[in-house]
């Protein structure tokens, strides 16, 4: 029986064929998957901030990008994912609220974006797949069936990535 | 900086009467705006963990209307007042002189009124922070997203967790008369501000 994993705010996880990770409600938080299609392994992980160095000591790296992305890399190699195999895909990063003024901390989601994918890339991970920005929330899920990366929105629809 | 866990009972009780007359005031605004009896919870004055916040509303993929507004001035913050999407329809329908059950989507118009209550509930709620405190905040002009929970709180946390990985929320849960409308009004000082407010207030 495939198992629905639920990843939090701040958190990841990591598992195997069947299971489905899944996060909720992204704003300008970001979902970032890795996926190796061989072992079927992979990880989610939800981030809310790019930059842990411009930020408080925290007792937290998943919230992170920069802590966070080598935590879940870590994690699913232990898994026995293969390193070359791996694929990232990447979703949220939405801005809510438009304001006129929109300050540094209203950009934080295209800040977001941008961060993780410099990661990934200082990683040679490639990014196959990607849907970020907007002004509206996601939930998020990858079936590690599959790899199917799976964005639901209230207005926009439903997609695949 | 004071540090958050370590705030003392009779502080975090002086917190909660500033947000219980706070709460009152706008309470009052909003039951004369819909010539309905409003009633509302003791506030909750709580440090919660960041991925907590949204279960608090019903959980983050909860649809809602979310009502937000900046704090500047001494002690800046944010306000963030969410009506689940059944309670906002429902409001819109009251203010508008509509019959219940007629909104299904928010148009132009609706959404200005919301973000007209947001402003009022507010600016009612900043007076009695002023009383307690004598500390003026200017809120910014309203912004609403119709959105999941998650990402609306999303805004707000992201501010406290460059700071840390507890939010101070002090809270209060709004229910009118015949059932038709629930509210959450948060209102989210940023870390630094906390000491400011907590001085202010004068108490041990």
């Amino acid at each position: 029986m495939a198992d629905l994993i639920r990843v939090g705010m701040a958190d990841y996880k990591v598992g195997r064929a069947p299971s489905t990770l899944i996060s909720y409600g992204l704003g300008s938080c970001i979902g970032v998957s890795l996926y190796d299609p061989q072992t079927k392994i992979g990880g989610l992980l939800h981030i809310m901030l790019p930059d842990s160095t411009q930020a408080r000591a925290s007792d937290n790296p998943a919230k992170f990008a920069d802590t966070g992305i080598p935590l879940l890399l870590g994690d699913v190699l232990q898994l026995g994912a293969s390193r070359s195999r791996l694929v990232a895909k990447l979703a949220g990063g939405a801005q809510m609220f438009a304001f006129a003024n929109a300050t540094d901390v209203m950009r934080v989601g295209s800040r977001n974006a941008e961060s993780v994918k410099k990661l990934l890339r200082d990683l040679n991970i490639r990014v196959i797949a990607e849907d970020t920005g907007g002004n509206y929330g996601r939930t998020v899920q990858i079936d590690l069936e599959t790899g199917i990366y799976k964005v639901k929105t209230i207005d926009k629809g439903e997609k695949e990535i | 900086m004071t540090d958050e866990l370590n705030l003392s009972a009779n502080q975090l009780d002086a917190l909660r009467e500033i947000g219980n007359v706070g709460a009152g005031n706008s309470a009052t605004a909003l039951s004369q705006i819909i010539n309905k009896r409003i009633d509302m919870n003791v506030p909750k004055v709580a440090l919660v963990p960041l991925d907590a916040v949204p279960d608090l509303v019903g959980g983050p993929d909860m649809i809602v209307v979310g009502v937000f507004l900046r704090i500047y001035g001494r002690a800046p913050g944010n306000i963030l007042f969410l009506l689940p999407q059944k309670s906002a329809f429902y409001l819109v329908d009251t203010l508008m002189g509509r019959e219940h059950g007629t909104t299904k989507k928010l148009d132009f118009m609706d959404e200005s009124a919301l973000m007209e209550i947001g402003n009022i509930l507010s600016g009612a709620y900043l007076n009695a922070f002023f009383t307690f405190t004598q500390i003026s905040m200017l809120p910014s002009i309203p912004a609403l997203a119709m959105d999941m929970a998650g990402a609306i709180l999303n805004v707000v946390l992201v501010q406290l967790g460059q700071m840390g990985d507890q939010a101070l929320v002090i809270e209060t849960e709004f229910l009118s008369e015949d059932d038709g409308i629930t509210g959450h009004f948060f209102l989210v000082p940023d870390p630094g501000s906390l000491e400011t407010i907590i001085k202010a207030v004068g108490v041990e």
